[in-house]
């Protein structure tokens, strides 16, 4: 049994050894409940108990909890050691009262009673005792009864700053729960201020609850930009002796500047020049450090992931911003290198961020370079995620200069993607289509591929839009006409083949009639052996089509039986139309 | 934010549940269950993000042990995968050397580093040596 920290609670190691010592679940709630038993009667006799021993048992309650079972008893033992004066109690009582009470409880006044009690002692680990308690709560009763202190102890000088810390990102809790409980008033400049503190991680706690004020209120806010930006650029440009307790594998404060270049991301591009000077200088510094030499000071993979979330957030915020064309470039530039990096988290991360760059009109050309690499990632990554990206990237990256081949890619990739993606490609695949087609046969083509694919994802929606393009537009009736007719004449058909073909057939049917082999008969043939497939739906659907042309089937017979009684009156070289005999074979079914 | 950090075995079992949302007896349990197929099938090929629900959740396996962090869709995933490394490069330190055990038999104590690291969904401080010197004197208390 390995040694047990601090007081030890010797009984509750021996409870623990014992459950794990259980061969079986039958025997495991056996000890469990034996143990139930012997708490419960320990409780009855509530005098006798001291501090230690309440501790003691509401623990291994704990853990009988969190192994699976319920417990419905031992609540009000744990509110009573809120009141005990030693922390190692204190912390049982709050850590029992945050995991297993409920919001609603009745026990909830005399918890809010605990805490502030706590939060108003002299005693800095007890009050952040209190407020993490809050913080993991979070109750209705909670921010009603200290939604007022809490800013006021977030800036008061006297607060020390471990307390400072919890205090901000307990505000934020309140807040997130109960935005109308709080006003931006009074506090809103001393709040923006802690992004000076001395101490980083009030900084970094700070920053937080900064980033998420400013969204609600920017322009009350808005006096933690240049704030922000300062402390990053000193961030930024220190050396990894400045910066000793917060420098993580040689890169200088990793989180806390991904959490001010994401507070930055809530305001558009400072208008102060100096102010904006600065930023561009930090920008350019974190893009820099991206570009030094592999491993000049760590090989570990810690390194480069820390270097790596900052240029991230760091780019992140240059597409935010959308006004440095030379920034766009180099970030698009950096992630190319990451396209075909060995790691796989970073190719991923690449292709992701690329996907933003391709819709900014100064990036958009420079992601476009990159189309071979990412038509590659498409068919050699093996994690499907990755793939995903590479597809959301050409789809963003799409436009008329290349929506040839990126669509001719798609559906390659198509004929082998993922179940799950398919409807959603195929729905990227028709928008593509439709969007640059700059000659509607492509994109009739494109559909029917689609539908011959991966018929089973082709939504309504896709289908219903081929038909009213093709209604639309005169020049391709004839073409969409000939097209399905031929894909009919497959021996598989997905049922929407069917009904697109058959309402198409339907509706300009006539336009092809006229061509051997694809006479007005024939039409009708050919879509009779297709609907005694189909299901009753189809059929219904196609009802309408179906008769015009059987109708169109009809009246050509007709011409024809009078158009042989011309023939056999000797008017027969006027007349080019093929002659179908009743024996004409059609390669069906 | 984070939305939920868990610490799970390879047989499923967990080492520690931390929620910062609200979500029902049952609903947790069910996240759990699914947090485990979901990571235990990747292997090296994989990225160390997945999309999880309308969520998705950052992991890193160590020896037998899955840290998972469930993050919004928009965060910044490298950022929260050092994160999950400094919180173990602190466990490590705090239990000597730390293994599943440590994590079981002391397990009230995990949820003081944690909070010490984390909360209210966001990181809270991030030096190993402040929050080291920290746990220190907590555990010097009574």
């Amino acid at each position: 049994m390995p040694s047990v920290k601090g007081d030890g609670m010797r009984g509750l190691a021996v409870f623990i050894s014992d459950i794990r010592n259980c061969k079986s679940k039958e025997a495991e709630l056996k000890r469990i409940n034996e143990e139930l038993v012997d708490i419960r009667s320990k409780f009855k006799d509530d005098k006798t108990l001291d501090g230690y021993q309440k501790k003691k048992y509401v623990c291994k309650l704990l853990f009988i909890f969190l192994l699976g079972n319920d417990i419905d008893f031992g609540h009000m033992e744990a509110v009573n050691l809120l009141s005990s004066n030693k922390y190692t109690e204190k912390q049982i009582g709050y850590l029992f009262i945050s995991v297993l009470i409920e919001q609603q409880s009745d026990l909830m006044k005399l918890i809010v009673q605990g805490i502030r009690n706590d939060l108003t002692s002299r005693n800095p680990v007890h009050v952040n005792l209190a407020l993490q308690c809050i913080s993991n709560m979070g109750s209705r009763e909670m921010v009603e009864a200290f939604c007022t202190d809490l800013p006021k102890l977030l800036v008061s000088g006297e607060t020390i700053d471990f307390v400072k810390q919890s205090a901000a990102l307990c505000i934020l809790k309140l807040f997130r729960n109960s935005p109308e409980s709080f006003q931006p008033g009074e506090y809103a400049s001393r709040i923006v201020h802690l992004l000076n503190d001395s101490h980083m991680g009030v900084v970094t706690s700070a920053a937080s609850l900064i980033e998420a004020l400013s969204k609600k209120w920017p322009e009350e806010y808005k006096g933690a930009v240049p704030l922000a930006i300062s402390r990053l650029s000193r961030i930024v440009t220190a050396t990894y002796t400045d910066l000793q307790d917060y420098t993580y594998y040689f890169v200088p404060a990793p989180w806390l500047c991904v959490k001010l270049l994401r507070l930055l991301q809530n305001y558009p591009p400072p208008d102060d020049p100096s102010n904006k000077a600065r930023l561009l200088e930090c920008l350019e510094g974190i893009l820099n450090k991206a570009q030094d030499a592999p491993a000049p000071k760590s090989k570990k993979v810690q390194h480069s992931n820390a270097k790596n979330a900052v240029l991230f957030e760091a780019i992140a915020l240059i597409i935010h911003m959308d006004s440095e064309p030379q920034l766009l470039v180099r970030a698009c530039n950096q992630l190319g290198t990451f396209l075909s990096h060995r790691e796989t988290n970073l190719r991923y991360l690449a292709l992701e961020s690329m996907c933003l760059l391709a819709t900014s009109e100064f990036s958009h050309d420079a992601v476009k370079k990159h189309q071979d690499t990412i038509i590659n990632s498409l068919k050699t990554e093996r994690d499907v995620s990755v793939r995903q990206r590479a597809v959301d990237l050409l789809y963003a990256m799409c436009d008329r200069s290349n929506a040839n081949q990126i669509v001719a890619e798609m559906l390659a990739y198509l004929e082998t993607a993922d179940f799950s993606i398919r409807e959603e490609m195929v729905l990227k695949v028709a928008i593509l289509a439709e969007k640059y087609a700059t000659d509607y046969t492509w994109y009739v083509d494109v559909i029917l591929k689609l539908i011959r694919i991966a018929g089973d994802y082709v939504s309504e929606e896709v289908w219903y839009r081929v038909i009213q393009i093709v209604v639309n537009h005169e020049d391709v009736q004839e073409y969409a006409a000939e097209t399905v007719f031929k894909a009919l004449q497959n021996p598989t058909c997905h049922e929407i083949m069917v009904k697109v073909g058959g309402y198409i057939l339907g509706e300009f049917g006539n336009l092809i009639a006229v061509y051997k082999g694809y006479t007005a008969q024939i039409q009708y043939k050919l879509l009779s052996c297709w609907l005694d497939l189909s299901s009753i739906k189809t059929r219904r659907l196609l009802h309408p089509s179906f008769i015009k042309i059987r109708k169109r089937a009809d009246e050509s017979r007709e011409s024809k039986s009078q158009m042989e009684d011309k023939m056999a009156s000797g008017l027969s070289e006027q007349f080019s139309l093929c002659t179908m005999s009743s024996n004409e074979t059609l390669y069906l079914c | 934010m984070i939305r939920f950090i868990l610490i799970q075995n390879r047989a499923g079992k967990t080492r520690l549940a931390k929620w910062y949302m609200h979500f029902d007896d049952d609903e947790k349990q069910k996240l759990i269950e699914e947090v485990h197929a979901c990571v235990t099938v990747r292997d090296a090929k994989h990225t160390n993000f997945v999309e999880f629900r309308n969520f998705k959740i950052v992991y890193r396996r160590y020896a037998g042990l899955y840290f998972c962090i469930c993050v919004d869709i928009t965060d910044n995933n490298l950022y929260y995968l050092e994160a999950i490394h400094n919180f173990v490069e602190v466990l490590n330190e705090y239990f000597h050397n730390v293994c599943e055990l440590d994590l079981v038999f002391n397990f009230y104590k995990v949820y003081t580093v944690v909070d010490e690291m984390f909360l209210a969904g966001e990181i809270r401080e991030t030096s190993q040596t402040k929050v080291l010197k920290q746990l220190l004197m907590l555990t010097s208390l009574e």
